[in-house]
């Protein structure tokens, strides 16, 4: 039974092989000096103490193949649910080869679950053997870097369960919708939707955040938004807090009880914040001295009520969120490998 | 109608020969369609079975019933007692061609061989390999690269190589030419013959099932209009010509299931154990194909005419 699943998974398991093969000898290749460069500048930086200006140069080092290998990881799950979930069961369908397949001596359930298992399990393991390759690659970088937080979805475990929940949705949308290409568009939106909703809504929640009080630090103001639809009020922008390899999730100006500003408040207070700016032309432009100055001032009287609430997830969560997430990943994916085996069982 | 159909099916004797498949008021229906309605039938095993009928008669329905491929919406259906894809047990002992013989367009000959060997304990890698060599299909050779008649081939080579009690074949010559459905006919027919295997059959050509099949059951509408041995039915129906003076007197004992006029002389078909002939009358003996057609077009006739029709040509069965 394992054996006659393999056989149908042949083509994927290939491409999937292949591609890992190619990364592996990039990284192979261009790993080592990495290593090399990392340990040079660390063993340099700390005699002629300028190692934050090390770390800072090293961590662009590569930039390109960093970003590019970074975006393998984050679509190989979606690869893998359009073209290793979403036919499994829509092709079959399609063809017609159902017919054979659910009359050998075999329940259609246990047909299911050995085929999507197989496949399933070679997914995750390609998943998590592109991930490990990426890690190890990038290991030097990702150290000089700022944030580990930063390609949080790129690296380690969590690619692992992004490809659990792609396959599984492949898989329930290929048996809901009978088409492979429909199925697999499906698939994708479906696997994008769910990323977006974690990476924005649940990863930042699930363990509530730590909070910094500290004393109002204006840096800037903007309106906020994107270009072509701006928010209608102004929001302050603040210094960057000096968290090292936190994840800030947010920062807001309360008040002694918690309280958020208004933004009539703000207006109250820094009367003339976002107008008079140079209003003309692209991209950023030096604001004038007294801008700066007024804005210093309303800070100043901002911060006689108000102080500032940094949120953030600090270094050491960085694999408890992890563990999370490929948790929440594998949850969701088990529900829908159910609904997939239920719906299976009442195709008719 | 039904019950024409089963006394038609059952042995002087009295005792009932082992049923293969058994379907009681089995219905299937598509979203508002009815594909299949009220449809109550007895196969009986080790024979093997022409199941025939018009386009939409519902033949490929009751067969992906009978192999559990569909569940029904109402009635009943068993093969050898159990409810169809019941378990593994049931699935093993029914094997299936279905309509177009699909199979796996990218995987080669060999490799279907060795995930049907995967799949079935009964297999019989050595009947299977044999065959194989025997149609002289290329191991290597991917299924999506063979004729109609090869992939027919392969596909029941899949089926019979299961070795199961039931091998169900839906309209399994249907695209094939001449020699690939002589060939693929003669391996059924060789299967029934070695083993005690049920085979039961889909075709909408008479003269296809007439080669290997024993036994006959016609279904229009849903409805067994026909079913017995092939020799039976033939015995008991007559193609009678005579006079046309008088086209609506009765033959004795039989029931005329059709009657054609032209000029002077009525040609009739009638069903009936030893029909006494008036003068002027003579016997020929029926064709099969004659006898579905006429089976086929009075139950058409039946139902264009409504209940009334109906009712008429059930009240001259003999009893």
């Amino acid at each position: 039974m394992i054996a006659a699943g393999w056989l149908r998974s042949r083509a994927q398991t290939a491409a999937a092989a292949f591609v890992i093969a190619v990364v592996a000898v990039i990284a192979a290749v261009t790993g080592p000096g990495l290593v090399r460069l990392y340990r040079a500048a660390v063993a340099g930086c700390a005699s002629r103490g300028n190692c934050q200006a090390a770390m800072a140069a090293l961590a662009t080092q590569d930039g390109s193949l960093r970003m590019w290998l970074g975006v393998l990881v984050v679509i190989a799950p979606a690869i893998i649910g359009m073209f290793w979930g979403a036919p499994l069961v829509a092709s079959e369908l399609e063809d017609g080869t159902f017919r054979l397949a659910w009359t050998q001596s075999v329940t259609r359930t246990r047909w299911l679950a050995v085929r999507a298992g197989v496949a399933g399990l070679a997914s995750l393991a390609a998943a998590g053997l592109l991930s490990l390759v990426v890690t190890w690659w990038a290991s030097p970088l990702d150290r000089a870097g700022p944030s580990r937080f930063a390609t949080f979805d790129q690296r380690d475990i969590v690619p692992i369960g992004y490809a659990a929940l792609a396959f599984a949705l492949g898989v329930l949308a290929g048996a809901v919708i009978r088409r492979t290409l429909p199925a697999m568009a499906v698939t994708l939106v479906a696997f994008v939707a769910a990323r977006m909703a974690v990476t924005y809504w649940v990863r930042p929640r699930v363990l509530s955040p730590l909070v910094l009080i500290r004393p109002v630090n204006v840096a800037g103001y903007g309106s906020g938004g994107f270009l072509p639809f701006p928010t209608a009020s102004p929001s302050l922008q603040f210094q960057p807090p000096d968290l090292p390899s936190a994840w800030v999730t947010s920062t807001d100006i309360v008040d002694k009880s918690g309280r958020g500003l208004p933004a009539a408040e703000l207006a109250r207070f820094c009367p003339g914040l976002g107008q008079g700016g140079s209003g003309h032309g692209f991209g950023h432009t030096r604001a004038p001295a007294s801008a700066g100055r007024a804005l210093q001032e309303c800070g100043a009287r901002l911060g006689a009520l108000y102080h500032e609430a940094v949120s953030y997830q600090p270094a050491s969560r960085y694999w408890p969120l992890q563990w999370y997430e490929l948790a929440i990943f594998l949850a969701a994916a088990l529900v829908l490998g159910g609904l997939a085996l239920w719906r299976v069982r009442h195709v008719s | 109608m039904s019950e024409l159909a089963l006394g038609a099916g059952r042995p002087a004797a009295g005792a009932s020969p082992p049923v293969a498949l058994a379907a009681s008021g089995l219905g299937k229906r598509y979203r508002r369609r009815w594909a299949l309605s009220d449809c109550t039938l007895t196969i009986p095993a080790g024979r093997v079975v022409g199941l025939v009928g018009p386009n939409g008669a519902g033949k490929t329905t009751l067969l992906h019933l009978a192999v559990g491929l569909l569940a029904p919406t109402s009635g009943t259906i068993s093969v050898f007692g159990t409810r169809p894809a019941a378990g593994p047990q049931q699935l093993r002992r029914v094997g299936f061609v279905a309509q177009d013989a699909p199979v796996y367009r990218s995987l080669p000959v060999a490799a279907h061989l060795r995930m049907a060997a995967a799949l079935n304990p009964g297999w019989d890698g050595e009947l299977a390999s044999r065959r194989i060599t025997r149609l002289g299909l290329d191991p290597r050779a991917r299924a999506g690269r063979l004729s109609g008649g090869q992939r027919a081939q392969l596909a029941l080579t899949l089926a019979i190589a299961k070795r199961p009690d039931l091998l169900i074949l839906d309209e399994p010559v249907a695209g094939l030419d001449p020699l690939a459905r002589a060939e693929f006919l003669e391996s059924v027919h060789e299967l029934a013959a070695e083993r005690a295997t049920t085979v039961v059959l889909s075709s909408h050509l008479v003269a296809d099932l007439e080669r290997i099949c024993d036994y006959l059951i016609l279904l229009v509408a849903s409805r067994v209009r026909l079913a017995g041995q092939i020799g039976a039915l033939l015995a008991s129906h007559h193609q009678l010509s005579g006079p046309s003076a008088d086209p609506a007197r009765p033959i004795p004992h039989s029931e005329v299931i059709a009657a054609a006029h032209s000029g002077a002389r009525t040609t009739l078909l009638v069903r009936a154990d030893d029909p006494v002939l008036e003068p002027g009358w003579t016997r020929y003996p029926v064709r099969l194909d004659d006898l579905v057609v006429a089976y086929m077009s009075q139950a058409a006739g039946a139902r264009a005419a409504g209940g009334r029709a109906t009712g008429a040509a059930g009240s001259g069965m003999p009893r």
